[in-house]
């Protein structure tokens, strides 16, 4: 849902909402997947972010928010020396991830690895600086950066969304959304639940500690 | 949010409240958030908008590409020129001041976008030191600029690459005519005409940016995006009635910015930036990027 804070913001470093703010944005969601900076990572840029990033600082922006800086940190301006002083593995790729209306003009795919965590992500920027994650793991989601969320793969089985939910409200965390996706009857479930709150890590030991959960992770809220 | 304007109108006039009035209390439903933190979180929009005017008309700032720059300051300080000494000059320097700022990778409040992001505090800051406007009655327009801004996402697009430059300046000087109609004690039924005359007269506008950056023209075209939000301003709040309704205009900029072809479309393959001299200027600039 568009906000009036997402209209009038955000606040953030020039020069372009979708190219640097929701660049970004992208690049912090990437980061929180492997729960920290990652020593390697492969960013492959489709249309518009291909054709024009690099005036626009789409790979400064990226770059930056693999860092863990926000839009509206100048440190974003440095960040590609920021990335090779610190000797990270990290490479642009330009390519064609399908057609429009299908794929965003502004999308990127992001592949990162740290330490044994490694993931793919795809976003596209929207424009305003608002995003959308649209596959994680090739399993479609969809998550805005709008709210806290959590993503988790987990074995199909009944009764799983009880569990998750009475973990949640234990912890006094409120759902806002929940969407759950399949590749087929009784594979793994790819789940992505936006709440209100932030979960501490005591939500995350405890849905890790499930049997049946395979992976999950918190993204922190990147927008509004 | 409102989806329609038509709706966020007929409401405030039901309620015999402002738009601003019904935005915020539909955002703060929304959102869980007390009116009063979404209000400081304008406030603080304000503050980051005045700071990069003052930084923009020090003349000190080039973008990367040296493109651009240093021209808000020119209408500062020159006396020649028609408008010198009227609002109107108040309000072009400021857009052109924010957008140098933007172009420089300064920071900015994005409204609604980066790109277009000059518009609204050049109008609002512009007009606020003649008609002496408080803090709270520009928090004010800034929700009602965001009303008007969530409604032109929801209908059509605020990216420059899904709809041209219509959605960006353009759909910034819709919100920026709405939001200061009403900050001049415009009704809700005078902003929305002023949203339908601003936006209008930005149909058809492409995203042209030489070498993709948001440089040239789209430094300038904040500054003539502001001019089109007064003269639907001057015409809203005088009366002047525009027959297609503001939801209308909105879905039809929508429409066009599908049919746009591409080259329009924040891609630098049309318009100014296929002009020979275009070319010619991105090559060189982008060169000197890849050099320092």
């Amino acid at each position: 849902m568009v906000s009036i804070l997402d209209i009038i913001g955000p606040v953030m470093v020039g020069p372009s909402s979708s190219h640097t703010a929701g660049a970004c944005r992208l690049g912090l969601v990437a980061r929180d997947l492997v729960a920290g900076t990652p020593t390697k990572a492969l960013i492959e840029l489709h249309g518009s972010f291909a054709r024009t990033g690099e005036g626009h600082g789409t790979d400064k922006a990226i770059v930056g928010g693999l860092l863990g800086f926000r839009p509206d940190d100048e440190r974003l301006r440095d960040a590609l020396g920021i990335m090779e002083k610190e000797g990270l593995d990290w490479r642009f790729e330009k390519t064609t991830l399908g057609d429009e209306p299908e794929v965003h003009p502004n999308t990127v795919r992001i592949t990162v690895t740290r330490e044994h965590r490694h993931h793919v992500m795809v976003g596209a920027s929207l424009g305003a600086g608002r995003i959308k994650v649209s596959q994680i793991d090739g399993y479609p989601v969809e998550v805005d950066g709008s709210h806290h969320t959590i993503v988790m793969v987990a074995e199909d089985i009944k009764g799983s969304i009880a569990r998750i939910s009475g973990i949640l409200s234990d912890n006094d965390v409120n759902i806002a959304t929940l969407r759950l996706t399949r590749k087929h009857r009784g594979g793994d479930a790819f789940m992505v639940i936006e709440v209100d709150e932030r979960p501490d890590d005591a939500v995350g030991a405890a849905l890790k500690a499930l049997p049946w959960v395979k992976w999950t992770h918190r993204i922190d809220k990147v927008g509004g | 949010m409102y989806t329609s304007l038509a709706e966020a109108i007929a409401d405030a006039e039901a309620q015999r409240k402002s738009l601003a009035q019904v935005a915020l209390e539909i955002e703060s439903r929304d959102q869980g958030r007390s009116v009063e933190d979404i209000r400081a979180a304008l406030h603080r929009a304000l503050e980051v908008m005045r700071h990069a005017i003052e930084q923009g008309l020090t003349g000190d700032l080039r973008a990367t590409s040296g493109l651009v720059g240093g021209d808000a300051a020119k209408l500062r300080h020159g006396a020649a020129g028609p408008l010198a000494g009227t609002v109107f000059r108040e309000v072009l320097m400021r857009a052109l001041a924010v957008q140098e700022v933007n172009a420089a990778m300064g920071v900015i409040v994005a409204a609604p976008t980066a790109g277009g992001a000059g518009v609204l505090p050049g109008v609002l800051l512009g007009l606020a030191t003649k008609h002496r406007l408080t803090d709270d009655q520009l928090v004010d327009a800034l929700a009602t600029a965001g009303l008007i801004g969530a409604v032109v996402a929801h209908r059509a697009s605020l990216s420059g690459a899904e709809g041209g430059c219509q959605a960006e300046t353009g759909a910034a000087a819709g919100m920026a005519a709405g939001a200061a109609t009403q900050m001049l004690g415009g009704s809700p039924k005078q902003v929305g005409f002023a949203v339908a005359l601003a936006q209008q007269g930005t149909l058809g506008l492409v995203c042209d940016p030489l070498g993709g950056l948001v440089e040239l023209p789209c430094v300038f075209r904040n500054a003539t995006g502001a001019a089109i939000a007064m003269a639907a301003i001057e015409m809203a709040l005088a009366g002047i009635e525009f027959a297609i309704p503001a939801d209308e205009v909105i879905d039809t900029m929508g429409e066009i910015g599908r049919e746009m072809d591409v080259r329009y479309r924040e891609t630098a393959g049309g318009g100014l930036a296929a002009t020979p001299t275009g070319r010619r200027l991105a090559k060189e600039r982008l060169t000197q990027i890849k050099r320092a």
